[in-house]
């Protein structure tokens, strides 16, 4: 599985706390807006692949960027969400839309 | 965008307002269309797809990125993908303990060993079980596991459910006739950039003894995505 042979170490580990950056930069992103500025927890590493962001106008999307499965809580995600407390999203974000929150 | 983009009409995004795959959905705030909104939008930008395709597919042959044969062979080669496939990767998890366990592992390789090539998406293959109902939504376009399930149908790609599933996953089951137990975690997986998903779901109970054979008919593509859940007949 050479495309997600990671070129540096990933910076977050399962189970770290983090935040979604919370910024609206023009141009193709994959981070949904609906996610950005919220708080999870890192699933799972994927990998490194190449930055879709960059990848849309034509540059090679290199260096690779690390990804991650970013678990949430729909509640933290959506205020008035309509089901129980432990229902769950997931997505993945590139490390470069993440920053590290507090333990809660 | 074309001047018809029915965000930039219709609603005041408070954002600055990028091409950011239109997300069509989210508003930014938090807020989300409702249903009757979206259906308009479906219906508006449908007019328009096939021409955005009809440009998009000029322009790639025209640069030279891939020729109109790479095009034809790539719709064919979806086009032909077995519908029964799917049915018989969970079957084989259900009798095969060893390979569920190499699947839930490492989707990709596991459906390997049924000759499916994931391409550069990697495949993560999430269970249902007595505790966890898992739901497959793509909210920026339309992503889905088309190496095993071939092309994903309408509703998968309409904004409605993909607004919808994320936001409202329990009240988009129940349309499909699938009634979660508040006691069972939901969990919505958005297929959002480089993994692809597929629900393992729940073997039926009273299929005790059955074949891989047997067990495959019961898995149909809903299944897979999370919508509804394997039953027996």
């Amino acid at each position: 599985m050479n495309a997600a042979a990671p070129s540096f170490d990933p910076y977050y580990i399962l189970g770290d706390r983090v935040r979604v950056i919370s910024a609206h930069p023009p141009g193709h992103r994959r981070t949904p807006h609906y996610i950005r500025g919220k708080e999870g927890v890192v699933e799972r590493y994927c990998g490194a692949f190449p930055n879709p962001e960059e990848r849309a106008y034509g540059f090679s999307g290199l260096p690779k960027r690390n990804l991650y499965r970013v678990r949430f809580r729909q509640m933290d995600i959506w205020s008035g969400y309509n089901g129980p407390v432990h229902d769950l999203l997931e997505l993945e974000i590139f490390e470069h839309w993440l920053t590290r929150a507090e333990a809660s | 965008m074309s001047p018809h983009d029915p965000h930039d009409h219709t609603h005041g995004h408070s954002h600055p307002h990028s091409h950011d795959h239109a997300h069509p959905h989210d508003h930014g705030n938090g807020s989300v269309l409702k249903y009757s909104d979206d259906s308009v939008h479906d219906v508006r930008e449908s007019d328009l797809y096939p021409l955005l395709a009809e440009a998009l597919r000029a322009i790639v042959v025209d640069k030279g990125l891939v020729s109109a044969a790479d095009i034809r062979e790539h719709l064919e080669a979806l086009d032909k993908i077995d519908d029964g496939m799917g049915g018989r990767i969970v079957a084989r998890a259900w009798t095969d303990p060893e390979y569920k366990r190499r699947l839930l592992e490492n989707g990709s390789d596991a459906v390997g060993e049924f000759g499916i090539d994931m391409g550069e998406t990697q495949l993560i293959v999430v269970e249902n079980t007595d505790t966890v109902h898992n739901l497959v939504v793509c909210t920026l376009c339309s992503c889905y596991p088309r190496a095993i399930l071939g092309l994903p149908p309408d509703w998968y790609k309409s904004k409605s459910y993909r607004a919808r599933a994320v936001n409202e996953p329990r009240a988009v089951l129940r349309e499909f006739g699938t009634l979660v137990p508040e006691s069972v975690i939901v969990r919505v997986h958005d297929s959002n950039a480089d993994m692809r998903y597929l629900v393992l779901p729940k073997r039926p109970s009273g299929t005790e003894g059955w074949s891989a054979e047997q067990l495959a008919v019961l898995v149909t593509r809903d299944c897979l995505v999370g919508v509804v859940s394997a039953t027996k007949p």
